[in-house]
């Protein structure tokens, strides 16, 4: 028994699902498939491609075609599925792991490609599936199982790595802000090009064990008050916005689609061949 | 938005999210899952099932506050 986005979207076989209590990660997905609901997208036409880590597990609760892939991998395996099937929406779920430390690489060069993929970061700050290391967006000084003394290596903040690297569309959601978060991910979707949506989500069970952040209520709490809207941030001098979460739509341009720049090589090589 | 309460208590973890965001303060925990405990407070918001990361509750459509409880 479930809501009728749950029951519509999910496999209802496979929930409750294996997050801990608390997770921020149901409350993202709930997010992702109220933004596929509301765009009206049919199932034929959009797949889900995941890596590995906590993130990544929410492609098997979600009752499209999916790919769970392996670690790092997923937006090399969603390019591989846009090249094929340049017609169909390829949505990446991701983690800050897999996305920005063994994936990174795939994911600067598909920015860099301006591929029309739509990229999830479930930012949880912290290595969760395989207990509890700092990852690339533990920020510096906070603690894990591997920095006990405080990390010294500085953050990185996707939406901004990724803009550098060519994205065309990047924002920031929140677990907290739920029903924003929703309609960034809706015009990530929309937008043609390579998008990526940063969501910081909440770890009660490492990141905010270690950090001594509270249980998930608390750490829900903590990201209604110290969340800035994107237009508020603007006028905002760089120190007053330290340790703050910008949320918003950050960037946004157009360049030309990477599908579409091969299917026009093709067409200047003479065609496809049947 | 008027709606009727759901509840799913085998999916509930009782993490508490949606008993700490109801602004009628309409919830709770018992024996550690979530309970409508007091519906004429339920302003029917749909916060609780924006929030839930367990799907454990939702709102149908119907009067705000009456709750169905299974699970």
């Amino acid at each position: 028994m479930a809501s009728r986005l749950i029951e519509r979207y999910m496999r209802g076989a496979y929930l409750p699902h294996i997050w801990c209590a608390g997770c921020g990660n149901g409350i993202i997905l709930r997010d992702v498939v109220q933004a596929v609901d509301n765009l009206r997208l049919e199932k034929r036409d959009t797949v889900f491609v995941s890596g590995i880590g906590c993130s990544s597990r929410a492609v098997g609760y979600l009752d499209f075609d999916t790919l769970h892939t392996t670690h790092g991998r997923a937006i090399a395996f969603a390019t591989g599925i846009k090249m094929a099937r340049p017609e169909l929406k390829v949505i990446v779920l991701t983690g800050d792991g897999d996305a920005a430390a063994i994936g990174g690489n795939h994911l600067i060069h598909a920015a860099r490609r301006n591929i029309d993929l739509t990229v999830v970061v479930l930012n949880n700050n912290i290595y969760g599936m395989t207990g509890g290391q700092f990852s690339p967006t533990t920020p510096i000084g906070d603690f894990s199982t591997t920095t006990p003394y405080g990390g010294i290596d500085p953050d990185f903040d996707i939406p901004a790595l990724a803009q550098a690297a060519g994205a065309t569309y990047t924002a920031r959601g929140t677990a907290y802000h739920a029903a924003q978060t929703t309609k960034l991910i809706e015009a990530a979707i929309l937008h043609e090009g390579f998008s990526v949506v940063e969501c910081v989500t909440t770890c009660p069970t490492y990141y905010g064990r270690k950090n001594h952040r509270g249980n998930a209520v608390e750490m829900l709490k903590w990201q209604r008050d110290n969340a800035i809207p994107v237009a508020q941030a603007r006028n905002l001098p760089r120190e007053a916005l330290e340790g703050k979460i910008v949320y918003g739509e950050l960037w946004r341009c157009q360049r030309p689609e990477y599908t579409r720049q091969y299917a026009a090589i093709i067409e200047r090589a003479g065609g496809k061949k049947q | 938005m008027v709606g009727r309460i759901q509840i799913n208590q085998e999916w509930c973890k009782g993490c508490g999210i949606c008993v700490a965001f109801c602004p009628g303060q309409a919830l709770g925990l018992a024996e550690g899952k979530v309970r409508m405990l007091f519906p004429d407070q339920c302003v029917g918001c749909g916060l609780c099932e924006l929030r839930c990361p367990d799907y454990a509750i939702w709102m149908e459509a119907g009067d705000a506050g009456e709750a169905r409880q299974n699970g």
